[in-house]
């Protein structure tokens, strides 16, 4: 091959380099190493961490990541060459595989979310916020948004950090105190005629339901848009949707990976059908070849950065096509029936625990509740808890300083009795058990 | 006469929701080991859903055979190459695929205490160093979901250095030949964009830039080598006019695998960064994602790095949260950590000698292919080539056939199209990168398909523009999917027209 | 091809001056070189627009172009129908295909456009 290019080695290649540019030393990187030996250094460093649920550790840990089963299908079919090596479907004709599942993806994520356009992931649901957020200051031309202090901390942190420079000025709104829920009066007192959007998370943070239509006519009464997240996708197969958003953003972790210590998932954002020139990411859509058969490709591709460069409505070009397909499974092989029994396992055992716990708050919850810990100290229970090989819920303290020995604790399908009865002891007995 | 393909039967399907038939389960849970709760009771009867409305109800094997048979209608790299620009391609080693799966690694929290999670802080911060030792910088955030995203980050990161000095300015300088996410970020971050013409040689033109360079500027956005394949001759001296005005520079690593370990960004004054690991490090494109888009710096730019990173305490790692100067959190946790581990598992592969291997390999395979067609099409600069080439359709425009019609015949030969149409500063382009993974054989298929199409042009150019001919679906009918956009499958109403 | 009493730009679009307002649109040419149009980004009425700057935006599958405006004004109308039927631009660029109506602000402008003869000098050079 080198002599067809006329060159005598393979250093030739690189030549042309000005020579200040060259780097002639070796990388300090140790020698290639065999399947077996990278294998083993994973699997070394895998037994380093505690690993939840019941594979070693039981883990009551959620707020915004999930331990969930995942039908052995999911990685059966999504290793297939064809869909984990396979490039993005531009090119409509060979790429039928991914653009028909894609369909498939927004069709049930518009249902899941009684929505009438999804599009076909974006990156997570932290960055998804940012993009929704920027999606209702297009749509209504203002620049003011107002989220509730009960969407995820981080959430909230990266939507602060992502639209800093776009000319938009975020206020929070308050809970309830009682309830767990928004603040009501909050939002009444903050939203003006400036306002683009309200955005809020159900369930919430604490894992508590918010009254999505409530908000929805102070929002829409001043004609702002009401942006609804979801953080657990599982609820969706119990919850009603929320139907009064106009745009719903949410994470798809639960349906689609382990927690994976937080990545790579999936966001989707969904839209009501007037919007949907607005919506940032890919779009699949359904059309016909030219011989009148049914056929699917990307669409409106033009609100993209390959085509309006600065004008875009995003600058996103990756989607989580794999992660999404992997949902699309999931829910393909729970199905009606199956995601509605998957959620009603979560909400009794989530209730189950709270019923021998004292919750903080008194609204409905899912599978997260905020547990207050009463002459105990969260830190000894959790210590507690880790000497029974348990790692216990998210201290709250760091996020909500007025939420002082409280922590946040999830219950799903994989939870076991025999723990949560134990995480009930380490409450419930003084000084939180015997370990300090 | 097309060697690599002949037509197969391959299965129809219908949509999960056409195959849906009520009562059918694909799943089983275990029995509940507490008491059922009822939902309108434990939630509020308004907050109860009747029923997830048109879901499907599949069995297993309707899932099965769902998936499977969509997968035999896809391209993909297992099935040959994909000779995509920029988009580098190359194998996905399974290897990959295993160490992410690994228990420990799969089933952690986020978070769960640093005490609990050692093995993932020590795969993260080695990831760290190994890209800091591979591209010449001195710091690395592993936050970034993707390339747009790091790029996003590095900006914002250039952004706060500036600021940080007491003026963050006003702009920031593109080549027109840039990769479309470069302007949609800068205006993202709050800057206006101008553009820089390439020079005739298709390299940034050092005169113009001097011209145009003053305290308005706060970061030059460069690829190198550029979107043409072309290494920048002239980078050193773009650093020094960027410098000298107190301006940064910014490469989009889109491009790495023209680089790795025969030189690196940080050595020729690239100030920040991106890379993509789902192109340069072989994690796995999966029909559009998920990618990993790290961003790397210099010393100075550290301190503005998202939070938390990661801090050695005695033999211990930790999160640390201390960073007063940090831009904070670009994402929610950590990072694409699944993603990371596969592109550790790639670097551990190679070791330092492999990488540079592999970029020498890249090279070569470029240049061959180069070599063989560069008779039959019109390359669009004569710069020497590195890890990709881009020809122009000029030649092949005169017999009335464009680049994407060339593009669509090339899928008749059993090969996924080049990138077609960019850089926009080319005719018409057609931009080749076949990566390292590609065996001489492969690349001879390539080739005389290639030099086939142009034969056809010359002799029957209509067969060319009508193409693709031998696909599972003929050309889709893009125009109407946007006019008319039908986003969702609706149930069909039984009395209403289609 | 290019009615007698409109006015181009080099732009390729064209202006037709009624009673002190303008209707504007894209030319034949225009269209053809965009390709099938599934999109138009119409201007709000009331709008104020200035010669030469962006005011409306035409969409083909693959790319989206700026139309400018080749007058000064506000916008009095814009052509609705576009919205259900964008192929109206390429079947009918300089008729049922207009894009807005224009109450001209600066009416001397329209002397510096192009007259039909120059605009196919114009297209013929280029």
């Amino acid at each position: 091959m080198l002599e067809t290019i006329g060159l005598s080695s393979m250093e030739d290649l690189a030549a042309h380099l000005p020579p200040a540019v060259r780097f002639n030393k070796a990388l300090a990187i140790a020698p290639g190493k065999s399947e077996y030996e990278i294998l083993d250094y994973f699997k070394r460093r895998g037994a380093e961490n505690a690993v939840g649920d019941g594979n070693s550790y039981a883990n009551f840990l959620g707020a915004g990541v999930y331990y969930h089963y995942r039908p052995v299908m999911v990685d059966t079919i999504i290793s297939r060459g064809e869909f984990l090596t396979s490039y993005t479907p531009y090119q409509a004709e060979i790429s039928q595989g991914t653009l028909t599942s894609i369909f498939e993806f927004q069709s049930m994520i518009c249902q899941l979310t009684g929505m009438d356009v999804a599009n076909a992931s974006m990156y997570d649901a932290s960055t998804a916020v940012p993009e929704a957020a920027m999606m209702a200051m297009r749509v209504t031309g203002r620049h003011r948004a107002l989220v509730a202090r009960t969407v995820h901390p981080e959430y909230r942190e990266v939507l602060a950090n992502s639209v800093r420079y776009e000319g938009v000025t975020i206020d929070e709104l308050g809970y309830d105190s009682e309830s767990g829920l928004l603040d009501i009066d909050d939002l009444s007192r903050k939203i003006t005629a400036q306002t683009a959007a309200v955005i809020l998370q159900s369930p919430n943070f604490f894992g508590i339901v918010e009254n999505v239509k409530q908000a929805a006519a102070i929002a829409h009464a001043k004609g702002a848009l009401l942006v609804v997240l979801f953080s657990e996708a599982v609820s969706l197969g119990l919850l009603e949707p929320p139907r009064e958003a106009d745009i719903v953003a949410g994470e798809l972790q639960s349906f689609a990976l382990p927690p994976s210590y937080g990545g790579p998932f999936a966001g989707v954002i969904a839209c009501k059908e007037n919007f949907i020139r607005q919506i940032p990411g890919r779009l699949t859509g359904e059309t016909r070849d030219s011989n009148g058969n049914r056929a699917f490709c990307l669409t409106l591709a033009t609100r993209e950065q390959h085509i309006r460069r600065e004008k875009a409505t995003s600058n996103i070009c990756t989607n989580q096509a794999l992660i999404a397909l992997m949902a699309t499974i999931f829910m393909s092989v729970y199905g009606k029936e199956g995601l509605r029994e998957l959620a009603l396992q979560n909400l009794s055992k989530a209730h189950y625990l709270a019923g021998k716990l004292e919750p903080r708050f008194s609204g409905p919850f899912f599978n997260e509740f905020v547990a207050q810990a009463d002459g105990q100290n969260v830190a000894a229970i959790n210590r507690t808890l880790e000497s029974q090989k348990i790692i216990g819920g998210l201290p709250l303290e760091r996020y909500y300083p007025e939420l002082k020995n409280t922590m946040l604790l999830c219950c799903t399908e994989m939870t076991q009795r025999a723990r949560m009865d134990q995480v009930a002891d380490a409450f419930n007995t003084p000084n939180g058990g015997t370990a300090q | 006469m097309i060697e690599k393909v002949r037509s197969h039967i391959t299965q129809n399907e219908l949509l999960l929701f056409e195959l849906s038939s009520p009562g059918k389960k694909g799943y089983q849970l275990p029995a509940l080991d507490v008491p059922a709760v009822d939902p309108a009771q434990a939630l509020g009867a308004g907050n109860a859903r009747a029923e997830i409305e048109d879901f499907p109800e599949v069995s297993e094997v309707d899932v099965i055979r769902h998936f499977t048979r969509l997968s035999t209608w896809n391209y993909a790299i297992d099935l040959g190459l994909y000779p995509l620009g920029s988009c580098t391609m190359k194998y996905n080693p399974r290897i990959n695929e295993l160490a992410a799966r690994v228990d420990g690694l799969a089933w952690i929290h986020p978070y769960q205490p640093d005490s609990l999670s050692q093995g993932a802080m020590e795969i993260m911060a080695e990831l760290e160093r190994c890209l800091a030792e591979i591209t010449g910088m001195d710091a690395v955030t592993l936050q970034p979901s993707a390339g747009a995203h790091g790029e996003f980050t590095g900006i914002l990161l250039a952004r706060a250095l500036l600021q940080s000095r007491g003026n963050p300015r006003k702009k920031i300088l593109i080549p027109d030949s840039a990769h479309g996410t470069n302007p949609a970020t800068a205006h993202m971050a709050g800057y206006a964009v101008e553009n820089i013409r390439s020079n005739d040689r298709g390299m940034v033109d050092t005169a113009e830039l001097a011209r145009v360079v003053n305290e308005d500027v706060a970061v030059m956005m460069v690829t190198n080598p550029n979107t043409l394949g072309v290494f920048e001759q002239n980078i050193v001296e773009v650093a020094h006019i960027l410098h000298a005005k107190g301006a940064l520079l910014y490469m989009d690593g889109a491009n790495m695998n023209a680089l790795a370990g025969i030189s690196r960004p940080g050595d020729f004054g690239v100030d920040v960064m991106h890379l993509n690991l789902h192109k340069t490090f072989s994690t796995p494109h999966g029909g559009g994602g998920p990618g990993s888009g790290p961003v790397a710096v210099k010393k100075r730019l550290e301190p503005f790095l998202p939070s938390p990173r990661l801090k050695r305490v005695g033999d211990r790692w930790e999160w640390n949260y201390d960073l007063p100067e940090s831009i904070g959190r670009v994402r929610a946790f950590y990072g694409n950590f699944g993603v990371l581990v596969r592109a550790l598992a790639y670097i551990m592969a190679h070791g330092g000698d492999g990488l540079k291997r592999a970029t020498l390999d890249a090279l070569l395979n470029a240049n061959y292919i180069r070599k063989l067609i560069e008779s039959h099409y019109q390359i669009a600069y004569q710069a020497p080539s590195m890890h990709e080439c881009v020809f122009s359709d000029e030649r092949q425009a005169k017999r009335g056939v464009d680049t994407g019609s060339i593009a669509k015949r090339l899928i008749d030969y059993g090969f996924h199209p080049y990138t077609v149409s960019f850089p926009l500063i080319v005719h018409g382009a057609l931009m080749i990168e076949p990566t390292e993974t590609e065996s001489k054989r492969e690349l001879d298929l390539f080739a005389s398909a290639m030099i086939s199409i142009a034969k056809e042009i010359e002799e029957n150019p209509d067969l060319v523009k009508g193409a693709p001919y031998s696909t599972r679906t003929a050309r889709v009918d893009e125009v109407t999917a946007a006019r008319k956009p039908i986003v969702r499958w609706k149930r069909p109403q039984a009395a209403a027209a289609d | 091809m290019y009615p007698e009493n409109y006015r181009y730009t080099k732009e390729h679009e064209w202006v037709l001056v009624e009673d002190g307002a303008g209707t504007v649109g894209i030319t034949f040419h225009a269209q053809r070189e965009l390709g099938d149009i599934v999109y138009v980004e119409l201007p709000k009425v009331g709008a104020l627009v200035e010669q030469g700057k962006s005011f409306a935006v035409v969409e083909s599958v693959k790319a989206a172009s700026e139309i400018f405006a080749p007058v000064s004004g506000e916008v009095v109308a814009a052509n609705d129908a576009l919205s259900s039927a964008p192929e109206t631009l390429n079947s009918d660029p300089h008729g049922a295909g207009w894009i807005a109506k224009i109450k001209l602000s600066a009416p001397e402008e329209v002397e510096r456009l192009l007259s039909p003869t120059d605009y196919q000098s114009y297209l013929g050079a280029e």
